[in-house]
């Protein structure tokens, strides 16, 4: 559908990725020198200039696999460890964080807002180092020349893609069962009350007019709610009160980050079978992929000195709990590959995986092939 | 007035587009066909009226010939025309149409997409019957599509393209099929909530131009030469067709509306809104005297849903369904 939809995905996942891994950071007592590396570097990497032109480009949005891969690598992208249990979670976490201010948004155009949200956090992150920071205000410029111009049906294509990325997602997270803005089958809490959007009246009232434009009648009805009049408009621009709280940090200290597991549903199954179709785009996404990892050195797993592991669960146990539990249907199937040279813009003859042969046959066929074999990958 | 009924469950789940829901109503043979979509595949699901059987069908958004490409589609919808009824099925790559039952494909436009995509996104969206013989279409360019279709068989043709738009069409309706001589009976909206009115013949004719506020006109519907037209404000405008003239504003809902329907015997009209919530409405137009008279008579919340269709199931408005984002069943009302 819209061809302007993954800038925003990528920028607001990412987003909240730093909220989240931030307040682990914290929570397992990381030395605060290693804390502010794994930060900065994960940022650098996902202000890369390379990438985020290829990513700007107008394209469609990435499959989940391709997206779920961006990322994984992303969240390597410094000393930071992170077993699969807690990168599944991370992931979980950061897609119905998303999903919700996707769907909480008053107009279609405040996504732009609850974007800068997350990029205002970001600066903050980082606002001690300059040539990070400068690559965020250029983001900024992107951002803003590129949506700040868009019709509100534009805008309104984009969310109804997004929309449909994140389609039968309906993961429980604890901050938000708490909170009660999320039920405990997984859907969120839409209230019938609260302020209306910038640009709507408060339902209730008919107007009757007469040939000449002048109003004949007024009637008022019960509009089975309890609104109130349209909060001032945030703002568009580099600096300034956003307004909405939607986007900004949720997670503190305190705030443990915890996702239940059981609950999945028919539909969750039926949407991995409706994903497995043949996606054309495969080339494109791997393209960002060479991207991202061209603008990255590989960190060495290995060493202890500087490397440590981050977990998303409270004990190591529940980590490794949740990795066998883990339900089929909600697994990303990762693909996993490593980058060792990069020739030229072929894609497909640059990547050899660190599985065998078999899940590299696999991986150019997702290029040339018919749809059953994409459904073979796990 | 009207109370919740058993739903029908779908095989997944209704996307977040415009006007996404359709019903067929087949009186001999005392079915009712719904459909919805789900990003490449539409729902079909056929009910007996004494609710004992139901059947489902699944069409995938597939353009022949092209074996590797997945293309979302944006609207499916039933249009009934007095020799025939067809499904016309609207998606990024083009506009298929198929036996009413969903059982066979008896035409295939494909829209022309550039090889790279470019910052405008290309899809067909707004789709309607129109007088005896023809099928309208929009596009994401403005344009409308109208095919001439032929009492039966396969021998569909693009007989003219209407390029009044500019932004991409949101949604058509017609009005005045068979015997009924209107003077205007076709209506398109697009993104920019400008709306054209057209009388349908071998070429089509302008009649008059609504202009937009900038407003998205998600929802359009033709009654009695009246303009509903339903808002990304949540609100509802009546415009008396021909004229432009505004007869009846209303601050109906507290988001975007994706739905409007009328029954057209007995004046009901229903919205439905991202705010979750579903309206009916009645009005009482009378063309000779220029007089519009519309009451609100009836709410139904669909907790914690962002409603992106809502229908009547017949003509007098005894009954009407809803879609919602992320819902996997349609919801049935009945009035009481």
């Amino acid at each position: 559908m819209s061809t302007r939809t993954l800038p925003l995905l990528f920028i607001n996942l990412g987003g909240e990725m730093l909220y989240i891994l931030d307040q682990r950071l914290r929570a397992q007592n990381i030395p605060a020198d290693k804390a502010k590396k794994v930060m900065n570097d994960i940022i650098t990497t996902m202000f890369n200039k390379k990438f985020l032109e290829e990513l700007f480009k107008p394209q469609e949005l990435y499959s989940k696999k391709a997206l779920r891969t961006v990322f994984d690598r992303l969240a390597h992208a410094s000393i930071m460890r992170l077993n699969q249990a807690s990168m599944d979670k991370l992931y979980d976490l950061m897609t119905m964080a998303f999903k919700y201010q996707v769907l909480l948004c008053p107009r279609p155009k405040d996504i732009l807002l609850v974007s800068f949200n997350h990029m205002d956090a970001i600066k903050d992150f980082v606002k001690d180092t300059p040539s990070i920071l400068s690559q965020v205000d250029e983001t900024y410029q992107q951002l803003i020349e590129m949506y700040t111009p868009l019709s509100n049906g534009e805008f309104q294509l984009i969310r109804q893609t997004l929309l449909i990325f994140f389609q039968d997602m309906h993961i429980r997270v604890s901050i938000f069962l708490k909170d009660k803005v999320q039920n405990s089958n997984g859907r969120f809490v839409l209230p019938t009350n609260g302020p209306v959007p910038r640009g709507t009246q408060i339902p209730g009232l008919i107007r009757i007019f007469s040939c000449s434009g002048e109003e004949l009648t007024r009637l008022q009805f019960n509009n089975g709610g309890n609104y109130s009049s349209a909060l001032r408009e945030g703002s568009f621009e580099m600096f300034g009160n956003r307004i909405t709280k939607l986007g900004t940090n949720m997670y503190s200290v305190s705030r443990p980050v915890e996702t239940h597991m059981s609950g999945t549903s028919k539909s969750s199954a039926q949407h991995t079978k409706v994903n497995s179709a043949p996606n054309p785009l495969a080339k494109e996404e791997l393209n960002l992929l060479a991207r991202l990892m061209g603008g990255l050195e590989v960190q060495k797993p290995g060493s202890t000195d500087t490397g440590f592991r981050v977990n998303l669960f409270a004990t190591d146990e529940e980590e490794e709990e949740a990795l066998i539990s883990r339900p089929n249907e909600l697994s990303y199937g990762v693909i996993s590959i490593q980058a060792t040279k990069v020739i030229n813009s072929s894609v497909h003859t640059n990547y050899f995986c660190r599985e065998e042969s078999v899940q590299y046959y696999i991986l150019q066929h997702i290029l040339w092939q018919p749809k059953n074999i994409l459904s073979a990958i796990k | 007035m009207f109370h919740k009924e058993k739903s029908i469950q779908l095989k997944n789940s209704a996307s977040a587009l415009y006007n996404n829901l359709s019903v067929l109503r087949i009186a001999p043979r005392r079915l009712t066909y719904f459909t919805v979509v789900h990003a490449n595949v539409v729902n079909m699901v056929s009910t007996s009226w004494d609710g004992l059987n139901y059947s489902h069908r699944q069409l995938q958004s597939k353009e022949p010939n092209v074996a590797t490409s997945t293309s979302l589609i944006m609207q499916a919808a039933f249009c009934a025309l007095p020799s025939r009824d067809l499904l016309v099925v609207s998606s990024q790559k083009g506009i298929q149409m198929y036996e009413s039952d969903g059982s066979i494909m008896v035409y295939w436009h494909a829209l022309d997409t550039p090889e790279a995509p470019t910052a405008h996104a290309v899809f067909a969206r707004g789709i309607s019957a129109v007088s005896d013989n023809y099928i309208c279409v929009g596009v994401s360019s403005g344009a409308v599509l109208v095919f001439d279709i032929p009492s039966k068989g396969s021998n569909i043709t693009l007989s003219e393209v209407l390029e009044e738009h500019k932004e991409a069409i949101t949604d058509i309706a017609s009005e005045c099929s068979g015997s009924q001589e209107c003077l205007a009976n076709l209506v398109t909206a697009d993104d920019g909530g400008n709306m054209c009115v057209w009388k349908s013949g071998e070429e089509f004719q302008l009649l008059n131009k609504i202009p937009g506020l900038d407003i998205t006109c998600s929802s359009v519907k033709l009654w009695k030469g009246t303009v509903l037209a339903g808002y990304g404000t949540g609100q509802i405008r009546l415009y008396e067709a021909v004229t432009g003239i505004l007869h009846a504003e209303v601050n109906a809902h507290a988001r975007w509306i994706y739905s409007l329907d009328i029954a057209p015997f007995s004046g009901l009209l229903l919205s439905a809104a991202e705010d979750s919530f579903v309206r009916v409405w009645h009005l009482a137009i009378t063309p000779e005297t220029n007089s519009v008279e519309i009451a609100h008579l009836h709410n139904e919340c669909v907790t914690d849903t962002q409603i992106c269709g809502a229908k009547f199931c017949d003509g007098d408005g005894y009954a009407f369904a809803v879609t919602g984002y992320d819902l996997s069943e349609i919801i049935r009302y009945v009035q009481s």
